[in-house]
């Protein structure tokens, strides 16, 4: 599938570029020791405002759960209708959740609770983007 | 005269709080509801400001209080959450012209100001006190409700209405960009419809509980059956058709588990109440329905989106507060009327409260049993937006109207009704009102 491209911004730089060179990181408030997912300026758990870092994960995660997109709002996605959008747990911190389209895996045939592994692909402009494949045992 | 938003301070977010301390001293008299219609025509006299004022003065008329009399105006500035004037699209300036404007070209058209509104009311004299409350009808309630109480405004109109243009939801703006600035790429690339949040959550839910979509049809039916007797609503309206078991089963998916049906649909409507103090009962034209509490919620998830523990952790909290400064427990309630759109996440209300002593996990299991307006325990006795079409509102006129005794066919029966909540949106983020035949 292939998603829009994406243009980092600032704040949203350090994740991009770590993608780019196949890393995963997530904002991390050095106030609390608490991740945070989505990002954002302020810490959601002590309200902390500058001290974060992008810290590297581990890439891997569980299958918590997901739900199958037949209507879909974005255009570039459409065309590949009905698809998987999983949300997986990360390992790291299981309160900490990444969508993912699951490549490889047959739509609602999805292994709830199966290990995944993070992997990288590019999207529309060429910006690698974080996405999840199942483990095989 | 700027309107200012509503401080957070007149929302009841926190538990503990106690009785509250207006409890049957702030009533609802009037209701006033203005057409509905799939889509703006462009005709000055469909758009939304247009609907907001003929709401506005079948409420005030419904009251039996003369225009002077209103010395504040509770109003939701936003009109949609999906169909957006398209940058660039050429102003309808004969619509525009029509009316007495405000600086902003679409007010009334896109959404409301109550500047606009009184501008455009005349009769309306004596508004001393406006307010927005931000977001639902629901927000605007409690802001209305905490304000009369307060002694702020006396006797107080409140409403909500909704815009529908052509085209679809979302359909537009970063969804049709080839690329997403970085920061909203990092959780918007994959694509997610609305109502996939609330998918989730009851696909979680049926994992494991147990539960199958399937078990969503008598609810749906009922909500339908319902909103096709609430003459306000848009399906009565425009297409009075039942919705049968095998037309929702065999709807297309949207986010499965979540179909067309459980995706309420877009209308234009504006619905509006007029409050006052109960002191003023004597005077007004209808019963009053008091006001024993409001209260909020405002959790977040930790992540991306709410887990069921999230979710349940919150419904019942949001229960607790409820409850607590109404005075009152789940027997006291005559009947439920909480939100519905979508469809998917009704029960986690239904369980949150604790409505007839059902627990987590048991709301479909209740949905198999007699939920009509003519048995013992109603579901969603106004039809929701299943049932009319979405506007957030149908439960609160609904529950206003059962209490006065006169909902008309769709007036429940099997039980006597005194005492009912309703509210919303989410489990997650919602504002919630108890309603009382009595002050006590
Ligand atoms: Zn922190």
């Amino acid at each position: 599938m292939s998603k829009q491209g994406v243009v980092p911004d600032d704040f949203s730089q350090p994740f991009w570029d770590a993608a780019n060179e196949e890393r995963l990181v997530i904002q991390n408030c050095l106030e609390c020791n608490r991740l945070q997912h989505p990002p954002a300026e302020t810490c959601r758990d002590c309200g902390a405002g500058d001290s974060f870092e992008w810290k590297p994960m581990s890439g891997r995660g569980t299958i918590y759960n997901y739900g199958v997109v037949h209507d879909c709002p974005v255009r570039l996605l459409q065309e590949d209708q009905p698809f998987n959008l999983a949300v997986i747990m990360l390992d790291d911190d299981p309160g900490i959740q990444m969508f993912s389209h699951l490549p490889g895996v047959p739509v609602d045939d999805v292994p709830v609770g199966a290990a995944v592994e993070v992997i990288f692909e590019p999207t529309a402009n060429g910006q690698l983007v974080p996405e999840w494949r199942v483990i095989d045992d | 005269m700027t309107t200012p938003t509503a401080p957070d301070a007149m929302y009841r977010n926190d538990e503990g709080l106690g009785i509250w301390e207006h409890r049957g001293k702030v009533a609802a008299y009037g209701v006033g509801h203005g057409p509905t219609s799939r889509r703006w025509d462009g005709r000055p006299e469909t758009c939304v400001g247009a609907i907001t004022i003929q709401a506005l003065r079948k409420a005030i008329a419904d009251a039996g209080v003369a225009p002077e009399q209103i010395d504040g105006l509770v109003v939701v500035p936003v009109t949609t959450t999906g169909a957006f004037w398209e940058e660039g699209k050429p102003l309808p300036m004969d619509v525009i012209e029509s009316f007495n404007q405000t600086d902003d070209p679409l007010d009334g058209v896109a959404k409301l100001s109550a500047e606009w509104l009184l501008a455009n009311m005349p009769e309306l004299t004596n508004v001393q006190f406006t307010m927005y409350g931000p977001g639902c009808m629901s927000n605007a309630l409690n802001v209305a409700a905490q304000a009369v109480g307060d002694g702020l405004t006396h006797t107080c109109l409140v409403v909500k209405s909704w815009h529908n243009f052509e085209g679809r939801y979302y359909q537009s703006g970063a969804n049709v960009e080839d690329a997403l600035p970085g920061t909203a790429a990092i959780t918007r690339l994959w694509g997610g419809p609305a109502s996939y949040g609330t998918a989730l959550q009851f696909a979680e839910y049926c994992r494991k509980y147990g539960k199958t979509h399937e078990m969503m049809a008598p609810f749906m039916e009922n909500s339908r059956r319902n909103g096709l007797m609430f003459p306000e609503g848009y399906w009565a309206q425009h297409r009075p058709e039942e919705l049968g078991r095998e037309d929702y089963l065999a709807a297309r998916w949207i986010a499965k588990p979540a179909n067309l049906f459980d995706n309420d649909i877009p209308i234009m409507m504006s619905g509006a109440y007029l409050f006052s103090t109960a002191e003023r009962a004597g005077d007004m034209k209808q019963k009053p329905v008091y006001i024993l509490n409001h209260a909020s919620s405002n959790a977040r998830p930790r992540s991306l989106t709410p887990t069921l523990d999230e979710v349940e952790a919150e419904t019942a909290r949001t229960a607790r507060k409820i409850y607590e400064g109404a005075g009152i427990t789940a027997d006291d309630l005559s009947f439920e009327n909480m939100y519905d759109g979508f469809s998917l996440f009704h029960q986690f209300h239904l369980e949150g409260l604790g409505y007839r002593g059902i627990k987590f996990g048991e709301a479909l299991d209740f949905y198999q049993t007699d939920i009509s307006i003519e048995g013992p325990n109603p579901v969603s006795p106004s039809g929701g937006n299943v049932g009319s079409g979405r506007s957030r509102v149908w439960m609160h006129t609904d529950c206003i109207q059962q209490l006065q005794g006169r909902a008309g066919p769709r007036q429940v029966t099997g039980v006597e009704p005194e005492v009912a909540v309703s509210g919303g949106p989410m489990p997650l983020g919602g504002n919630f009102t108890v309603w009382s035949a009595s002050p006590d």
